[in-house]
């Protein structure tokens, strides 16, 4: 009986976290070091001392056209695959069609193809169609790849929803639209929201994708970093156009946290507190 | 009758979303069986042959890319489902620093891919010039990169598992008389298999995928994956061998989904009847 007394106590003290140091080390060396290279790179002179020079030659006219250009191509991206994306999610999250599964997963499918094989696909057909490379096809390619990762965590929100919220909202008189408006729409925010992180930020480094669709007018500073670290060898000026990049997608993701706290905190009055 | 047709206007929505994304891939499958270079050529379809096919296994570069990728996505999904695995296991039981260690690993997961590539290519320089760790660019790197790359997604997917673990498990499994290592392998261990494949396939996939790292880390010694090589070879001459590659991944990839899926439903509903009242 003492023995296994003993046991239990020790076994409560048993903390393995030990068993997490290795990935400790490795986000110092893999994840913080790369960082700080980045900022070292930015601030350096190619004789080694420091510099503001490279964000000198990164927030030039056409550097800043090149970001917003790329902004706007991000933004137009997000908002096709929302607008395809949500309706697709809300019907198949509805009656007759959430019962087919497979129906659902034939949506997600491509996702799991590599995207240059299924952007050189889409080339073709655009092809036959007669439409040239250039901006048209650039979103058209966007919207292409990246519609899984708007549809995907939309149709988990809109499954995982409590259908009763609804049946409540018609019975105390509600029409389907103010339903829509005042119940499903606020309860899969959520799923908006990560759609929309999955979707905006990763069009940054897109390149492939304008590189295979579009034309010159089409480059997004994802392409133009790889550029100056592989063609035009300035490692200086692409390492401060990193870190430009990098504030932005702390900025992107701090704008993110602020609406999924304030979700997360409807989401927990609604439920009585019961998070999950 | 307005019901009716609300419930027609919704099926022919979803098959219009459905055949957009599919004409492109149907295109390739079907061309991948022509033996015409170009698909839409003026000269039509061509003849019907499985030429391509054959082709394919003919092009060493795009033979050696493709082991590439599957070399690379395997090895890097196996070492990253051990890390995150044990990663997981190590940040439930910690006190301080856990939520630390979990902001630094989502760093990987939000930041600009482009970015992230640029920090590997620069730590590469880095550990080769100031550290002196004779690391070349390459296959080998390419692993350690996608590793990092995927941990933090595979620490995502074993997490809530360990969170929905019964605590008696741990409880019981010492009562039994096993030291605590011996329990955390035979009774914790275990239960987080689920978590694991699926975390393994979702670093897998990644790996795969992946183009902007690898476009950037895979070094001039003509190390390519498939996503370069078609990339790379796109503006000069891309092989029309690469139909019959993308028809045979596409047919790996829906079967794989499909018997993958029926599997975790016959699962789902044993379990639930299983768990419903006896006598019902």
């Amino acid at each position: 009986m003492k023995l296994k007394n003993l046991a239990l106590r020790k076994g409560n003290d048993f903390r393995p976290t030990f068993f997490a140091f290795p990935y400790v080390a490795i986000c110092f060396i893999f994840v913080v070091l790369p960082l700080i290279l980045v900022l070292v790179y930015a601030f350096r002179d190619t004789d080694g001392s420091f510099t503001l020079n490279n964000f000198r030659d990164v927030l030039t006219a056409g550097n800043l056209k090149l970001l917003l250009k790329t902004v706007g191509i991000a933004l137009l991206t997000t908002v096709i695959c929302l607008l395809i994306a949500y309706p697709t999610a809300l019907i198949l999250a509805s009656k007759p069609f959430n019962k087919y599964v497979i129906l659902a997963l034939l949506f997600i499918i491509p996702m799991w193809m590599n995207f240059v094989l299924r952007i050189i696909a889409l080339r073709s057909l655009l092809g036959i169609f007669g439409i040239d490379y250039g901006f048209g096809a650039t979103i058209i390619g966007m919207v292409y790849d990246f519609l899984p990762f708007m549809l995907l965590p939309i149709y988990t929100v809109l499954m995982d929803m409590d259908k009763s919220y609804i049946e409540a909202s018609t019975d105390l008189g509600a029409n389907s639209v103010i339903t829509f408006f005042k119940v499903t729409l606020p309860l899969s925010l959520k799923g908006i929201v990560s759609g929309i992180t999955m979707v905006f930020m990763p069009v940054f480094s897109a390149y492939a994708i304008t590189g295979m669709l579009g034309d010159t007018d089409t480059t997004i500073i994802g392409g133009k970093i790889h550029e100056l670290f592989v063609n035009a060898d300035v490692w200086g000026i692409g390492s401060a156009m990193s870190f430009v990049l990098l504030i932005l997608v702390f900025a992107t993701m701090f704008i993110g946290n602020l609406f999924g706290k304030r979700e997360a905190g409807a989401k927990a009055a609604v439920k009585g507190g019961t998070n999950e | 009758m307005n019901k009716k047709l609300w419930l027609v206007l919704r099926w022919v929505f979803l098959a219009v979303v459905l055949i957009s994304i599919y004409l492109p891939i149907m295109l390739i499958i079907v061309y991948s069986f022509s033996s015409e270079r170009n698909i839409g050529s003026d000269s039509g379809f061509g003849d019907f042959t499985f030429s391509l096919y054959g082709r394919l296994f003919q092009n060493d570069l795009l033979m050696e890319a493709t082991l590439n990728t599957l070399g690379i996505g395997l090895a890097s999904a196996l070492l990253a489902t051990f890390i995150g695995t044990f990663t997981a296991v190590g940040l439930y039981y910690m006190r301080k620093g856990k939520k630390a260690v979990n902001l630094v690993s989502q760093v990987t997961v939000v930041n600009a891919e482009i970015v992230t590539a640029v920090g590997f290519l620069l730590l590469s320089i880095f550990l080769r010039d100031v550290i002196q760790i004779p690391i070349e660019k390459g296959v080998l790197w390419l692993i350690i990169t996608h590793t990092v790359l995927t941990t933090p997604y595979v620490i995502l997917t074993v997490s809530p598992r360990l969170n929905q673990l019964n605590p008696n498990l741990y409880e019981a499994g010492l009562d039994l008389g096993a030291r605590p290592m011996r329990t955390l392998f035979t009774v914790i261990m275990p239960q987080l298999i689920g978590g694991m494949v699926s975390g393994f396939a979702l670093a897998f996939t990644l790996s795969l995928d992946d183009f902007v790292v690898t476009n950037l880390n895979k070094g001039t010694s003509g190390v390519n994956t498939i996503s370069t090589y078609v990339y790379d070879n796109l503006k000069r001459n891309l092989d029309p061998a690469i139909r019959a590659l993308s028809t045979i991944i596409f047919v790996i990839v829906l079967v794989v989904l499909i018997v993958f899926n029926i599997i975790k439903n016959k699962k789902a509903k044993a379990e639930q009847s299983a768990s419903k009242p006896l006598g019902k």
